[in-house]
């Protein structure tokens, strides 16, 4: 799927197609490198970009029809005036959300892919051609609706936003860790909502975040009523300005999670693609 | 995992791609004819449904120098180092609490890897070091 830098295996390689021949000597080579070092290595290149340009990424994850959109919406209508917003839509069968954002005035970009299940690194790119960079402080990523697999995906933003909506159940972190133990910010949405529903807690939401390790911030709000966006409003102003000044010094963030896992599996202490042969 | 990916292991092809990759320039750079297995390392909280890894990437390696190449999959267990009492212990996904003193702040020993760890080659001739 790399039109980057066509570093896939395509019909060029099939040349190497090649009938067996028995009883040859079987050499077993240690690797110990990450599955997803290509990705990875497109998500420092998207990340480098956004960088240059003092741009902060901000990639949202949740079930489908949590609220990203909406909260997308409401969150540009109060900022738009301060902060310059530019969207990516990862909503994969139609136009629609990006629609709903264009409407805002803010420049919006659907990705469409057809039937990828989750964001990575490669469609990220050409996606970050449709925006002039230089012009934007926030970038939103709204990643597709699906709860299982787009937390394992780097593409090269800085933070990951969680939302579980009210009517999803407060459990949802025990039962998904992969996507909640990436949020470096959880979102409890809907909450107007909360009184018509008497078996969501938010206290009990955050105890199942907790138990996953995780300190992130939990918010609860509603983008219909407006309740608890300050606090959502104020966390966003504080990221833009402190990456801006992050950049400055030649620094930049990792979402947790992707920093957690470089240290864990730090190249240092595994040979990355140092081949031994053992025969 | 979600119905989703039963039927449609879309995620594992994806993430096939940058295995094989890997796998053919290993491959490659040891001269070899074949690539007879490959040995991934996966944790429980990769995200990755070691059963759908390993059809899709019999699919991918189709028409490459690993084609017919057997994947296994080496499931990790989930450890954390507690920094509250400083002692390890075995954890689950849903819960990474520290097994002895109850607190959160836990930090991952293993448990979400997703590591290419080693690959067995047909050769032309052996090779010597
Ligand atoms: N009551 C209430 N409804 C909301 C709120 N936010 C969103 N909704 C409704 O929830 C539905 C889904 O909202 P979207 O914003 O489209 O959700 P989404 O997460 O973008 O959905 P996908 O892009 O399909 O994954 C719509 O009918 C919204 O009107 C809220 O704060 N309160
Ligand atoms: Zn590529
Ligand atoms: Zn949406
Ligand atoms: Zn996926
Ligand atoms: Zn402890």
């Amino acid at each position: 799927m790399c039109n980057t830098c066509g570093c896939n295996v395509t019909s060029g390689n099939r040349h190497l197609l090649f009938t067996a021949p028995a009883q040859k000597p079987v050499s077993a080579v240690t690797v110990l490198s990450n599955l997803l070092k290509h990705n990875d290595a497109h998500a420092e290149q998207n990340r480098a970009r956004l960088d240059a340009q003092g741009v902060l990424a901000i990639n949202l994850m949740s079930s489908p029809g949590s609220g990203k959109t909406a909260l997308l919406e409401a969150t540009i209508q109060r900022l738009k005036d301060s902060l310059n917003i530019g969207v990516i839509e990862g909503d994969l069968e139609t136009e629609n959300d990006a629609d709903r954002i264009r409407a805002q005035g803010v420049p919006a970009h659907q990705i469409t892919t057809g039937t990828a299940c989750h964001l990575d690194a490669h469609l990220l790119g050409p996606a970050l051609d449709h925006f002039d960079l230089s012009k934007l402080d926030l970038l939103f990523i709204e990643n597709v609706g699906n709860l299982v697999c787009p937390a394992s995906f780097d593409l090269g933003h800085h933070r990951n936003v969680t939302l579980l909506s009210v009517t999803e159940g407060d459990d949802k972190p025990a039962k998904y860790p992969v996507m909640f133990r990436a949020a470096d910010l959880m979102l409890i949405t809907k909450i107007d909502l909360l009184p018509h529903l008497d078996d969501f807690s938010p206290e009990r939401a955050e105890l199942c975040q907790r138990k996953l390790a995780s300190s992130a911030p939990v918010f609860n709000l509603s983008s219909r009523s407006g309740q608890g966006m300050e606090a959502w409003l104020e966390w966003l102003q504080h990221e833009v300005a402190e990456h801006k000044q992050r950049v400055k010094n030649g620094q930049t963030l990792r979402p947790r999670v992707q920093q957690d896992g470089q240290s864990l599996h730090d190249p240092a202490s595994q040979p990355r693609f140092r081949p031994v042969v053992r025969v | 995992m979600s119905g989703l990916h039963r039927t449609q292991p879309v995620h594992e092809l994806s993430l096939c791609q940058d295995l094989l990759e890997q796998v053919i320039a290993i491959a490659r750079a040891h001269q070899a004819e074949k690539v007879v297995r490959v040995i991934v390392n996966i944790g429980p909280l990769a995200g990755v449904e070691p059963l759908l890894l390993e059809s899709a990437f019999s699919v991918s390696c189709e028409g490459t120098l690993a084609e017919g190449a057997e994947l296994v999959t080496a499931l990790q267990a989930i450890r954390v180092y507690c920094d509250v009492c400083g002692l390890e212990s075995e954890a689950t996904a849903s819960d990474l609490s520290c097994r002895h003193c109850g607190d959160f702040a836990t930090r991952l020993l293993s448990g979400d890897e997703l590591i290419l760890a080693r690959v067995e080659l047909e050769s032309v001739e052996e090779v010597r070091h």
